[in-house]
């Protein structure tokens, strides 16, 4: 292709040359542009990531030489059957799956109104500082943030102190379940309540004023109206606080008890410790696939829309 | 703008499968596993094995230091008091990594400690399995002067020495105490039925170990003789039976298994436990910070721990290793450090600094004690499947850990 | 307009959410004035010693700084390609877009401990010695997704028109992703830079199964927290870390107005509703 008369922007003149040719070609065939421009990220992604991921599907399947630990490639099940046949372990399956999904029904509950908040009755300088708050404690430690809790929850500790002052009995939840449940609220709270004010911030405010024009009181206007288009930030919000729960071992390392075992930590005890790597893996491929499946009906539910 | 599928998905699709067959190629075709560092070895235990390094040479002379060391080590063993003046010394810059139990500093070292770490401190059950796991170097051990004040029993200890080899210079040891807060008990326990006695119930703690086993083991031996149990890290399927069950009725007494030694420390501390098995260094700890502790080896005796620092087999930094050997060895740095953490060091010419530093605390922490005093505490080694009597129907440490995990906690 | 009963309601869940989220954080400033190592309540004394100690502290600085090496790399690696899969995605669907972007969330949506031990395995199979390198790399896979999801939600809403009017206008490919194309998602690269930032600086997980036997802030918080002796210390590092990012928060939420903030926010795809 020649140059035309028509100077790009800068004014500078348009040079027939290679990189010309080299663009218009690239205009043309997008495909073309889309590979050069996906090549990079997606081989990191293959190469490195996905290739992790099936090495460690493959060593699920291996065992380890008892007293050595060194791994020995012989192939089979038997990681797998000691999962499913040991009520032990199926027990700590049910009770991390019950843990995120409590974290997930209670941080949504918890995150909507204040979103609500936040996407339709602050004035713009309120909704920027709220949005400082909320982003300000991902910025402390996740371990430090961890730790206060432990000096809350502990014997004669700040909770304890509290409820003494204003005439109600102590209880004692460190190194129990609700400690571990309360902690992981905590925690993954902000991711939920961002992607629900982003959804929730998206509703023209007309189709809710068309709602109560049509007699909808407040409720029905949120059952029908609301939740209904704020469910793909909900849902989206869903995947980080289930899968962060599901994975989680240092909450229940230091805020849990004698019932504290979860996924994360079987996991961990068999790699860092036992360096039992293949049960380590046979036992992450649960989260895996739960992961995957929850992923999937996301998608259906519209998380994934904007792709 | 919208393109034919045909003309993107072409390409994509190619790549995608070069991908997948590229990946599946390098998983099956790969012929090292990830840490077979070793030749393969039987599982039945040290009879019969080889250490696969032992023919590995040895440092003939300490060279320049290479400015880093990496060392893991138990908490407490890297305090600055010590390390700090290493470093002025020598210039080489100590990174420390904590590990809380023998199984994580196996873990740690696997693959010679990965060309990561030049040095652990571990006891001696974790010793055996790394070095017949090919992850230990043979130490000189003519460049350590000092090793030659060493008790005897701690020179050349069958748990960091195979045939002549060594594989490293042992440390400190000392025993797992009985702690109790001293405004709940008015006298020191006298047994450690005190840890398994329902009155306290929730008030207990005990380490997130398998090797807790032995600890029930220990009590066992003495209170139900009938078992007759006579080394606590070689039972039989009845008795290590009987140590499991002990543990699980323990276990509604206790309100958290401690994994981190602060944890142990945190919950004294805070009233969360009274009573419960530690280690010295939280009982150093807490009595720095004044709170009431105390702490004792009971009737029955107590497990305990010999600790060896030993030389990874791929140490990024030789020479600072030995420097830092030849250091922690010497008379001055053993008194300092067994005060700090509450253990016997196996320097014999430590006494007389440690009762510089502390009027009496060579008598308190058996400095100079009389071996019978040694033979009180059943060293921590790795459970084999073969009883050192010569049968092999002992339970292997494997099982020990899936019953820790299953049936105690 | 909502009921006013309904807005006191709101305004008071707000406060209760907001004490909820902030009185942990106030209590690590509050324990890092503690002069006793262990914690417990009510604080014995109060003192600047752990932040003079924390100052002092070569571990603490030589950790802090390779948190923010780690985190740099990180973050711009995962601009790079993040962008690079958004620009190549926002106009063309093919049967292969949705699975990327499957395949860009799963870091983020699979627990971090697989993520973690995937890695390691991965670098101990293929030889690789675990370093900053396996940190960045570790960091770098997960962050992708935080940039991809926010430059692709910006672009969706800029009309492809303006890139074809510039092409039209003589510019080479080049120059129309110079003057137009970036500066339209320049706000959403910030945000997702920040975040990624964030992301990559706390993250302890992943770094656990990465990391040598070097200290991210992270890691090192996480080895004082095993010996208890120095906990205060690491609560006087929080504090000042928290400190120092109020500063950056506020000025990209200014910067980029609340609305494009959190539309990016946290990486996460949001339905586009009714837009």
């Amino acid at each position: 292709m020649t140059a035309t008369a028509v100077s790009a922007p800068g004014g500078q003149a348009r040079r027939d040359g290679m990189w010309t040719r080299v663009s218009a070609v690239l205009w043309r065939r997008p495909w073309a542009r889309a590979t050069i421009l996906l090549t990079p990220p997606l081989a990191w992604f293959v190469l490195i990531y996905l290739a992790s991921l099936v090495v460690l599907l493959i060593t699920a399947f291996w065992q380890i030489n008892p007293f050595t630990t060194n791994i020995e490639r012989i192939w089979s099940f038997g990681n797998f059957t000691t999962i499913f046949t040991s009520s032990a372990y199926r027990g700590i399956i049910l009770r991390t799956v019950g843990m995120a999904a409590a974290v997930t029904v209670v941080d949504a509950t918890v995150a909507f109104p204040f979103a609500y908040f936040m996407a339709r009755i602050a004035s713009p300088r309120t909704r920027t500082g709220l949005f400082v708050a909320i982003l300000l404690p991902l910025w402390a430690s996740y371990l430090a943030k961890i730790y206060s809790w432990l000096v809350m929850f502990t014997h004669d500790g700040i909770l304890d102190w509290s409820l003494g002052k204003i005439g109600l009995s102590q209880i004692h939840l460190i190194y129990t379940n609700w400690a571990v449940f309360a902690v992981f609220c905590y925690l993954w709270l902000p991711f939920m309540i961002i992607p629900v004010y982003a959804a929730l911030e998206r509703i023209p405010p007309s189709q809710i004023e068309a709602s109560q024009d049509l007699g909808g009181r407040t409720w029905r206007t949120t059952r029908e109206i609301l939740l209904p288009l704020a469910l793909p930030g909900i849902v989206a919000g869903s995947i980080f606080t289930f899968s962060l729960t599901l994975g989680d071992y240092i909450t229940p390392l230091l805020v849990g008890g004698t019932s504290a075992q979860f996924m994360g930590n079987v996991i961990y005890s068999n790699i860092g410790i036992a360096n039992n790597v293949p049960f380590a893996a046979a036992m992450a491929c649960i989260p895996v696939i739960i992961m995957a499946a929850y992923l999937l009906g996301a998608r259906s539910l519209g998380a994934f829309e904007a792709i | 703008m919208m393109i034919t599928r045909a003309r993107i998905t072409r390409p994509m699709k190619i790549t995608m499968a070069l991908a997948a067959t590229s990946l599946v190629a390098a998983a099956c075709s790969s012929s090292t596993s990830s840490n077979s560092s070793s030749p393969s070895t039987s599982s039945a235990g040290p009879s019969g094995l080889t250490v696969p390094t032992a023919n590995l040479p040895v440092l003939q002379k300490i060279g320049k230091g290479e400015g880093q060391l990496n060392l893991i080590a138990w908490e407490g063993y890297l305090q600055p008091q010590w390390v700090k003046p290493f470093e002025q010394q020598t210039g080489c810059q100590v990174n420390g990594k904590y590990a809380g139990s023998s199984d994580e500093m196996v873990a740690l070292m696997k693959d010679g400690g990965g060309g990561q770490y030049d040095m652990v401190s571990s006891s001696g059950d974790a010793d055996l399995r790394i070095l017949y796991a090919g992850d230990a170097h043979p130490v000189n051990i003519n460049l350590i002067p000092s090793w030659k004040q060493f008790f005897p029993a701690f020179q050349s200890p069958p748990f960091n020495t195979i045939n002549g080899v060594h594989y490293g210079i042992s440390l400190q040891w000392g025993p797992n105490v009985l702690m109790y807060n001293t405004k709940d008990f008015a006298t020191a326990p006298t047994s450690w039925s005190v840890i398994y006695n329902p009155k306290y119930k929730g008030q207990v703690t005990v380490p997130d170990n398998p090797i807790q086993i032995a600890d029930a083991a220990l009590y066992l031996k003495t209170s139900t003789p009938s078992l007759g149990i006579t080394d606590p890290y070689e039972l039989t399927q009845p008795q290590f039976q009987a140590a499991v069950n002990l543990l699980a009725q323990q276990r509604p007494l206790i309100e958290k298994y401690w994994d981190l030694a602060s944890q142990e420390i945190f919950d004294f501390k805070n009233g969360n436990a009274i009573v419960g098995a530690g280690w010295p260094y939280q009982v150093s700890t807490l009595k720095a910070d004044k709170f009431s502790i105390g702490s004792v080896v009971p009737a029955e005796g107590a497990t305990g721990w010999a600790d060896t620092w030993m030389l990874a087999a791929k140490a990024p930094h030789p020479n600072c290793a030995y420097m830092w050997m030849a250091y922690i060895s010497t008379p001055k740095v053993q008194a300092e450090q067994a005060i700090n953490y509450g253990e016997t060091p196996d320097n014999s010419q430590a006494c007389a600094y440690m009762n510089q530093m502390q009027a009496g605390s060579c008598a308190e922490y058996h400095a100079n004690a009389p071996l019978s005093y040694l033979a009180s505490i059943s060293l921590w080694k790795t459970p084999l499947a073969t009883c050192d009597n010569g049968k092999t129907d002992c339970v292997p440490y494997s099982e020990w850990v899936s019953a820790w995990n299953t049936e105690v906690k | 307009m909502e009921p006013k009963a309904l807005r006191v309601g709101l305004r008071i869940w707000v406060v209760l959410v907001l004490a909820f989220l902030f009185i942990p954080i106030i209590l690590i400033v509050l324990y890092s004035f503690n002069r006793s190592n262990i914690e417990s309540w009510p604080i014995p004394s109060f003192s600047w010693h752990w932040y003079n100690v924390a100052f002092h502290d070569p571990q603490v600085r030589s950790a802090f700084l390779l948190s923010i090496r780690v985190a740099l790399y990180a973050t711009v690696l995962a601009v790079l390609l993040g962008s690079a899969v958004a620009f190549a995605l926002y106009k063309y669907k093919f049967f292969g877009s949705e699975a990327i972007s499957f395949l860009l969330v799963l870091p983020l949506a699979l627990p971090g401990i697989i993520t973690g031990i995937a890695l390691n395995s991965f670098f101990s199979f293929t030889g690789i010695q675990l370093g900053t390198i396996t940190i960045v790399i570790g960091h770098t896979t997960f962050c992708i997704v935080v940039v991809f999801n926010n430059v692709i939600a910006r672009l969706r809403r800029t009309s492809g028109s303006l890139a074809e009017a510039s092409s039209d206008l003589g510019a080479r490919g080049w120059q129309t992703l110079r003057f137009v194309t970036l500066p339209l998602s320049a706000t959403a690269l910030v945000s997702g830079a920040l975040l990624a930032f964030a992301l990559s600086f706390d993250e302890v997980i992943v770094t656990v199964f990465t990391a040598g036997a070097q200290n991210t802030l992270p890691l090192w918080i996480f080895g004082a927290i095993r010996l208890g002796q120095q906990l205060p210390e690491v609560n006087a590092v929080v504090s000042i870390v928290i400190l120092l990012t109020i500063i950056p928060v506020v000025l990209a939420a200014r910067l980029a107005g609340a609305g494009a903030v959190t539309r990016s926010a946290r990486g996460v795809p949001v339905g586009e509703a009714g837009s």
